[in-house]
């Protein structure tokens, strides 16, 4: 992609480098632990072995004589803030179970804070966890949705009357009845694991509390600074004016777990202002692996109606979601919900969701987010569609996409933000005929029948995907000229690595009609503006982007304004050059905009302002999109599969990709190329397994495979851009679309390749062993029906 | 350049060592306990943040720095062994204030994103073409497979290893 085409003098659209990598190329950066806290203790938290148990009894005796550690808390402790973290998404009909910031009594997964020690260093402070003494009963554990919706089986919570969190039905037509009468039906039943964040920064916080003025200032390497202040001042009871949380310009990753809100989040700064000390805790990576929130499995059982043309009729599925031993919020699974129609026209559907309580780690969004279970689900039944009626499979694609000219489109059933499921633009059959010119479909095909006849095992794998984003309720920004004459933009959103210092400079630098260098970017304060909503769900670009370009087009008329009245002239002929302001373009007339400050900002202590001059030049706008943006792509692989070994040679990818117009454009190839790495390792490799007991069995990256360079293939991946309506940059997300389709993708592949053999593939992520397993298990049945 | 390897004692152990070595090309001694990791040390006690924990367990290549002209994953090492050594980290790689030829080829093809792997890539691809040059993609991903990017995807990575390559062979 290139800029070419690009304006002069604009910066939207521009492959600008980003500004953010000079101090984290030099080792600069200020990553919450780089933070130079003098005195600050360091904590550790004692979590629970057990999957399911209770606290008998605590003592800490012997980890308190430890020369070094300082205080040692339990959730019995700490009663004053064991207040429930609230589910993000809700629904009248979850059964909600109170997450406590770390349970004194009862524990229902393995890594569940129970107690805080605080000492000198981190050594010290995990010394003293070996030294504390608790008794446990343990309780029977559920480890898996099956366990959990059996009859009669162990619950996840004691006393409690059954595991079913909530029990939803979206439904579009009369799907029953289509599939009643379809003239065909293929069922099937999906299983879809999808993996933690794994952000390469684990989670961490800090924070001092600063006795004079009763504040508390928090460090906090979150997504949502805001939400988590909002959190805490209900539970601390404390003015959310007195809690400054930060999360530092440098965060190493989010990808979903750091958007949530944990109980260690309450706990330290809690602990900082009770032992009037900074305390810093910094979550290692066995802690990440077992405490921080992840995806984990979906179980869909679907059924599909269809005609002899291969056209839909109606779609049923059934959805088991795991929700861990928690609810931290129903968005996953109601994204699932709403994601399985994708981008094709289904008269009738009916979904059914099934989540349930586990013992296991509360689950959460992960970059893509419900979305690739439910695109692997549609995907699959559309190539076993094509293999039933032996038609090609692109084919099928084509007769059932909704076409261009169809937008807006109405799905029928709901989105998770309330609204009614409607797709605001995209291009479809574009995105689809350009990823299959680019992956040559045609000799591929040609190819892989030659191969065939040598005994080769060569797949086509193929997805057309939508994703919801840009979603609500708002974003906002804040843009001052500063004293020394600069022109500061705050934003609430906090940044992971996107580029916002980078990004947001070049849109206001739009919006004002002034040269990017004398703009900057600060992020993710709660102490420079007021509200906010956090970096998720790819939603920044469509919110904050248009926050930011309604408050730089405000500042350029304050600043031009101030000018005129100081150079004496009308608006209208006032300019930028460089960092003047100048009458007809004469630098000769003009004023900087550091006179600009002098005169509205700074002003003149005790002497009247000049006549016609507004005092404090300052704008700031708040975006809410009316609903989710629809950002969507189709991708393709070509693949060989080793029967013997179930080995995966991926020999060619393509994306393409739709995210409306796009603000830069080598950041928005970086999103999904990012994205894609994370899509092949949820196809291939990534599995946090828990075994029966509820002990997780991946917590290390030996366990846990991420992949490294030489598993991720090269992508082609181009681009169309059909501008969202909902938002005045016409943009939509990126952040997500390399990832959703991608274990679809490979699944199709893998089993196009073994159709001679028959080998289902109805699991992710598609290993080795399991390919292998799926060859024996068609050998087995077909000699059965021998 | 903050100095504050004198300025913290050790509190609570009764053994502890003095290490002595030289970090980008400048010495320094401190007392540690025998247990602290060498990326410990040069976080805590030296103040150089600039090496990354990802993993602690030497997987993830984030801690890599260079120890006696060899990639040496920092979170394996105690800094009692690093006694007596040549250590350079990502602080020592631009020379006054000019980025190195790898870090440009970086930053030109966006190949850090959160930035939080980018010290450990840096020194692990650094010593790396130090001693070939590295002219195929297949290679360039080799050199990159022991450590691990969430972000970015190699993409980027691939480009500035073979980039950073052949301007050295040509600076040659
Ligand atoms: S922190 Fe040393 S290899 Fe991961
Ligand atoms: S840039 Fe974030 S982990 Fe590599």
């Amino acid at each position: 992609m290139s800029d070419t085409l690009v304006p002069e003098g604009t910066m939207i659209g521009r492959r600008v480098e980003r500004r953010e990598d000079e101090r984290l190329l030099t080792g600069h950066g200020g990553y919450l632990d780089d933070l130079d806290l003098p005195d600050a203790l360091a904590a550790a938290f004692l979590r629970s072995p057990h999957a399911h148990a209770k606290i008998l009894s605590f003592d800490a005796t012997e980890a308190l004589t430890l020369p070094g550690v300082v205080a040692v808390f339990s959730g019995a402790d700490l009663m004053e803030i064991q207040k429930p973290l609230a589910p993000k998404v809700q629904h009248p009909q979850l059964r909600d179970y109170p997450r406590l910031p770390m349970p004194p009594q009862e524990l229902h997964y393995v890594g569940e804070p129970l107690a805080v020690v605080v000492a000198e260093s981190r050594y010290i402070a995990e010394d003293a966890l070996e030294l504390i003494e608790v008794d446990f009963e343990v309780l029977p554990a559920v480890a898996s949705t099956a366990v959990a919706l059996q009859e009669n089986g162990p619950l996840a919570h004691s006393g409690d009357e059954s595991n079913v969190a909530v029990l939803l039905t979206q439904s579009a037509g009369d799907a029953a009845k289509a599939l009643a009468e379809a003239p065909n039906v293929l069922s099937e039943e999906f299983f879809v694991m999808r993996g933690g964040g794994h952000s390469m920064e684990t989670r961490g916080v800090a924070a001092r509390f600063e006795m004079a003025t009763g504040q508390v200032t928090i460090w906090d390497t979150t997504q949502a600074p805001h939400y988590a202040r909002q959190q805490l001042s209900v539970i601390y009871e404390m003015a959310e004016d007195d809690i400054r949380v930060i999360a530092p310009a440098d965060v190493g990753g989010g990808f979903g777990p750091k958007a949530q809100f944990y109980g260690e989040e309450v706990v330290i700064p809690w602990v900082a202002m009770k032992l009037g000390r900074a305390v810093k805790w910094v979550e290692d990576r066995q802690e990440n692996m077992v405490t921080s929130m992840m995806e984990r499995s979906q179980t869909h059982r679907v059924d599909v109606g269809f005609d002899d043309n291969g056209l839909l009729l109606a779609v049923k599925d059934v959805i088991e979601h795991d929700q861990g031993a928690y609810c931290a919020g129903l968005q996953v699974p109601s994204i699932t919900t709403s994601t399985v129609p994708g981008p094709y026209h289904v008269p009738n559907i009916e979904i059914e969701l099934r989540a349930c309580y586990t013992n296991m780690v509360p689950t959460s969004s992960v970059r893509g987010a419900g979305r690739p279970q439910a695109v692997f689900v549609m995907e699959r039944m559309i190539d076993r569609i094509a293999e039933h009626l032996g038609l090609d499979p692109a084919d099928v694609r084509r007769r059932n996409l909704i076409q261009a000219d169809e937008f807006p489109y109405k799905v029928g059933i709901m989105f998770r933000d309330g609204s009614p499921l409607t797709y605001d633009s995209g291009d479809f059959p574009t995105l689809l005929e350009g990823t299959l010119e680019r992956i040559g479909y045609t000799e591929a095909r040609e190819r892989q029948a030659k191969l065939r006849e040598e005994g080769r095992y060569v797949g086509i794998g193929l997805s057309v995907y939508i994703e919801g984003c840009g979603l609500g309720p708002y974003e906002g920004a804040k843009i001052r000229l500063t004293n020394k004459g600069r022109i500061l933009v705050t934003l609430a959103a906090a940044g992971q690595g996107q580029g916002y210092e980078t990004v947001y400079a070049q849109i206001a630098a739009d919006g004002i009609g002034l040269d990017m260098d004398y703009i900057e970017v600060k992020t993710g304060d709660t102490s420079r503006i007021p509200f906010g909503q956090g970096t998720f769900a790819s939603r920044i670009t469509a919110t904050c982007g248009p926050a930011v370009m309604d408050a730089a087009k405000q500042m350029r008329e304050r600043l031009i304004d101030t000018a005129a009245v100081l150079l004496g002239c009308d608006a209208s002929e006032v300019d930028f050059v460089g960092d003047k302001a100048c009458l007809g373009g004469d630098l000769e007339k003009s004023v900087s905009l550091q006179q600009l400050a002098q005169t509205a900002n700074i002003g003149k202590h005790g002497i009247t302002m000049p006549r016609g001059i507004k005092a404090g030049i300052e704008t700031s706008s708040y975006f809410s999109p009316e609903r989710a943006a629809y950002a969507s792509g189709a991708h393709a692989a070509l693949v060989e599969v080793d029967p013997e070994t179930g080995e995966i040679e991926i020999l060619k990818y393509v994306i393409g990709h739709d995210c409306g117009n796009v603000i830069n454009p080598l950041l928005v190839d970086g999103q999904v190329l990012g994205g894609f790495a994370h899509g092949i390792g949820n196809a291939m490799y990534e599995e946090p397994v828990y075994d029966v007991e509820g002990q997780p069995q991946a917590t290390s990256y030996l366990d846990y495979a991420l992949v490294s360079a030489t598993e991720v293939p090269p992508v082609e991946l181009f681009h169309i851009q059909t501008p969202s309506p909902l938002n005045p940059l016409g943009v939509k997300g990126a952040g997500e679309g390399g990832t959703i389709p991608a274990p679809a993708t490979i699944a199709n592949a893998v089993e196009d390749a073994l159709r001679p053999l028959r080998a289902r593939v109805t699991r992710a992520p598609i290993t080795p062993a399991r390919i292998v397993d799926a060859i024996h298990r068609a050998e087995s049945t077909s000699a059965d029906q021998d | 350049m903050r100095d504050h390897a004198t300025e913290f004692p050790t509190r609570t152990q009764d053994e502890t060592h003095t290490v002595g070595c030289t970090v980008n090309g400048r010495e320094y001694e401190a007392v540690v306990d025998p247990r602290m990791t060498l990326a410990d040390f040069l976080r805590e006690k030296l103040r150089l943040t600039g090496t990354h924990l990802g993993c602690e367990h030497g997987v993830c290549g984030a801690c890599t720095v260079i120890v006696d002209g060899a990639a040496t994953r920092s979170c394996l090492m105690l800094a009692v062994q690093a006694d007596g050594a040549q250590v350079e980290t990502v602080e020592g790689l631009a020379e006054d204030g000019e980025l190195s030829p790898l870090q440009c080829a970086f930053k030109r093809n966006h190949a850090l994103q959160c930035g939080f792997c980018t010290p450990g890539f840096l020194m692990s691809v650094t010593a790396a073409l130090r001693e070939e040059s590295v002219t195929t993609e297949e290679q360039a991903r080799e050199v990159l497979s022991g450590n691990i990017c969430r972000c970015t995807g190699y993409t980027g990575l691939v480009k500035s290893v073979l980039e950073a390559s052949a301007g050295k062979e040509g600076n040659a």
